[in-house]
């Protein structure tokens, strides 16, 4: 509770490339974002934008044949230079994630309980095992899951899928960890769950202070809890912003069209918007600005620019778009 | 401090007082895990009479200085061989010994041996294939290589050198029984490794700072237990019959110790007489134990499954 601001996470010109058997694949593209102490920061985009390679890269649990350059900054210290050694006293301590799958990601041999006992006594062995009882209750309890005594006996089949979600949250917050990667915490639960998912997310948060990379395709669990958001596309940052301001003004020509797609109660459609085409393959990326071939606004001897640098509209608000003032004075 | 906490404790759970906690709704939940495991391999009832045979067999071989109507090797030459009588159930060889007697002791090697060979490649094969599994690469291809080359050495042939070379006692037949059964255990564990090693729980232990070690042992193996204990029930049957084999072939145990492969390569000369029923005595005891451990191995996967029937 330090009133430090210097970032909690600072990645800087991160690239995720991919060896595979057609040639190397880029997943993540010189991604650079911050993230300051107790704030929550969204990171959308859709499926293949390279959001979940960058936190493998972050938590340095990229398979064998990726490889991540780069710098990601965490509390100081470079972790793409740790080894997996020097890397376990930091993960799940300092560096927590909660995973998409609740159910794929809870060992089905282990009760619930005693795989939140685990993320525990990995990093602290001095509890006994009544204490650590003790512990994994209260923190089942903190996240909300009812009768947590007659709950950390169960297995992960014999929960639901919002209490295993909340297993999974208890398990990453055992150890009030600086930073909480949620990647994709809600995305296979019913809508109702997904509030009270991100709600507990959202009071583990007030309560201990924990910085959060919420990873995500879904644009309104963004406007719910983030407090800024970073737009990924073909692993690029193409916007960066506050949340309020990404949804009122958003800069670039590919936020636009996301937030056009998205149904609202309060206009009659017919249909959805949609942007046309489909995300181009790794190996059809075009040179420059990744969203040109679906892009109605391209330009191409302009947004081909492969070292334009983000244009800042103003303090928080970034964009990749190089266009964006000419787009701008066309709409007014 | 403690004495006067233990009176209230013992006061308070033996009070008859209506307790306020409410019933619980759920008791079949609050069951540890061996109640489980075991309630639910009791429902299994192949296994239970697979148990029940094993246990009334290993009861009778192991107990056989008690239970055996005659002592080990007792020999009778005046009343040489005799069809099965009220003295004599299953009759006598011809050297005038109890045959039912003779099946008891012989059984104690056989069965020792089928176990003692199951646990010894089960642990080093469970060990290397997981080995090999989880840290894939150069550590992986060399331990393959090693399991391929076991697969394509005729096993008879090297069981029989090495046991000229050793000598055959128990001892030696149960080391070089592990050290050829080793492998195939060894691969059915890598092949589930690979497949679990990418699960997400198993990267989500990772996450939260597990070692290598520490994944390897509480998370892998635990879901592995259903294969390893099919495993274990195949590889004591395999080693009581591949133990057999070299005792009949006459380069296993030797006489005067018996096992039931040196019992019916002996039964195997009278083929043609009238104790030719002989060779159905150790036969039968070889089909009625590895049928009863397979049977075992089958009610110990599915109750070893959480996501099993209830």
């Amino acid at each position: 509770m330090t009133s430090d601001t210097t970032p909690v996470l600072s990645v800087r010109d991160l690239t995720v490339t991919y060896r595979t058997d057609s040639g190397p694949v880029t997943a993540v593209e010189r991604l650079s974002f911050d993230v300051a102490p107790g704030e929550t920061l969204g990171i959308v985009g859709e499926s293949g934008s390279g959001k979940s390679a960058a936190t493998m890269a972050i938590m340095g649990l990229l398979p064998r044949n990726a490889t991540a350059e780069g710098s990601v900054l965490f509390r100081g210290r470079e972790l793409l230079d740790l080894s997996d050694r020097e890397m376990r006293p930091i993960r799940g301590k300092q560096l927590a994630v909660i995973f998409q799958d609740a159910l794929a990601a809870l060992n089905p041999m282990m009760t619930v309980g005693a795989q939140v006992a685990e993320a525990v006594s990995v990093h602290d062995a001095s509890r006994g095992s009544q204490a650590l009882r003790e512990r994994t209750v209260e923190l089942l309890d903190l996240v909300g899951i009812a009768s947590p005594r007659d709950r950390v006996d169960q297995y992960p089949h014999e929960l639901s899928g919002g209490m295993r979600q909340r297993v999974m949250i208890a398990m990453g917050i055992a150890n009030d960890p600086a930073l909480l990667i949620a990647d994709e915490p809600t995305t296979a639960l019913d809508v109702t769950v997904q509030a009270q998912v991100l709600d507990v997310i959202e009071r583990v948060q007030e309560r201990t202070h924990t910085s959060v990379l919420l990873i995500t395709h879904d644009l309104g669990v963004v406007a719910g809890i983030a407090d800024r958001v970073m737009v990924m596309y073909c692993g690029r940052k193409l916007e960066e912003s506050p949340v309020d301001s990404l949804f009122h003004h958003p800069a670039h020509p590919y936020t636009t069209g996301l937030l056009g797609a998205l149904p609202r109660i309060d206009r009659r459609a017919e249909r959805l918007v949609q942007i046309p085409g489909q995300p181009p393959l790794p190996s059809e990326r075009p040179t420059g600005c990744p969203f040109q071939p679906r892009c109605p606004h391209v330009v191409p001897s302009v947004c081909g620019d492969v070292d334009a640098p983000p244009l800042a509209i103003d303090a928080t608000h970034t964009t990749a778009c190089v266009r964006f003032h000419e787009i701008e004075s066309v709409k007014r | 401090m403690n004495d006067s906490a233990a009176p209230r404790i013992a006061a308070s759970t033996t009070s008859t007082v209506p307790s306020p906690t409410p019933a619980k709704p759920a008791p079949a939940k609050d069951k540890p895990r061996r109640r489980i495991v075991l309630e639910r391999f009791l429902r299994h009832r192949l296994a239970v009479v697979g148990l029940v045979i094993l246990s009334a067999l290993a009861i009778a071989c192991f107990g056989a200085h008690w239970i055996a109507p005659y002592p080990h090797n007792r020999q009778d030459l005046l009343l040489g061989a005799q069809q099965p009588s009220s003295a004599h159930w299953l009759g006598t060889d011809a050297l005038g010994r109890d045959y039912l007697s003779e099946l008891l002791f012989a059984g104690q090697v056989s069965l020792a041996v089928g176990i003692c060979v199951a646990l010894l490649s089960t642990v080093v094969g469970t060990a290397v294939g997981a080995i090999a599994g989880f840290a894939g690469g150069w550590a992986d291809e060399v331990i393959m290589r090693v399991t391929d080359l076991f697969l394509i050495v005729p096993a008879i042939a090297v069981l029989a050198l090495a046991l000229q070379a050793l000598g055959p006692s128990p001892v030696t037949i149960v080391l070089v029984l592990s050290a050829l059964g080793w492998t195939m255990i060894a691969r059915v564990v890598r092949s589930q490794v690979l497949t679990l090693r990418n699960k997400e729980f198993i990267q989500a232990a990772r996450v939260i700072g597990a070692s290598n070690a520490r994944i390897v042992v509480r998370h892998l193996l635990p879901n592995l237990t259903g294969v390893i204990a099919v495993n274990v029930s195949l590889a004591v049957a395999s080693a009581i019959i591949l133990e057999s084999t070299t005792s009949f072939l006459g380069f296993g145990i030797q006489p005067p110790q018996s096992s039931w492969g040196n019992m019916l390569s002996q039964a195997a000369g009278l083929i043609g007489t009238s104790q030719a029923y002989l060779l159905y005595v150790p036969g039968l005891a070889i089909l009625i134990t590895v049928l009863a451990v397979n049977f075992v191995g089958d009610g110990l996967r599915d109750a070893f499954d959480p996501q099993g029937r209830q």
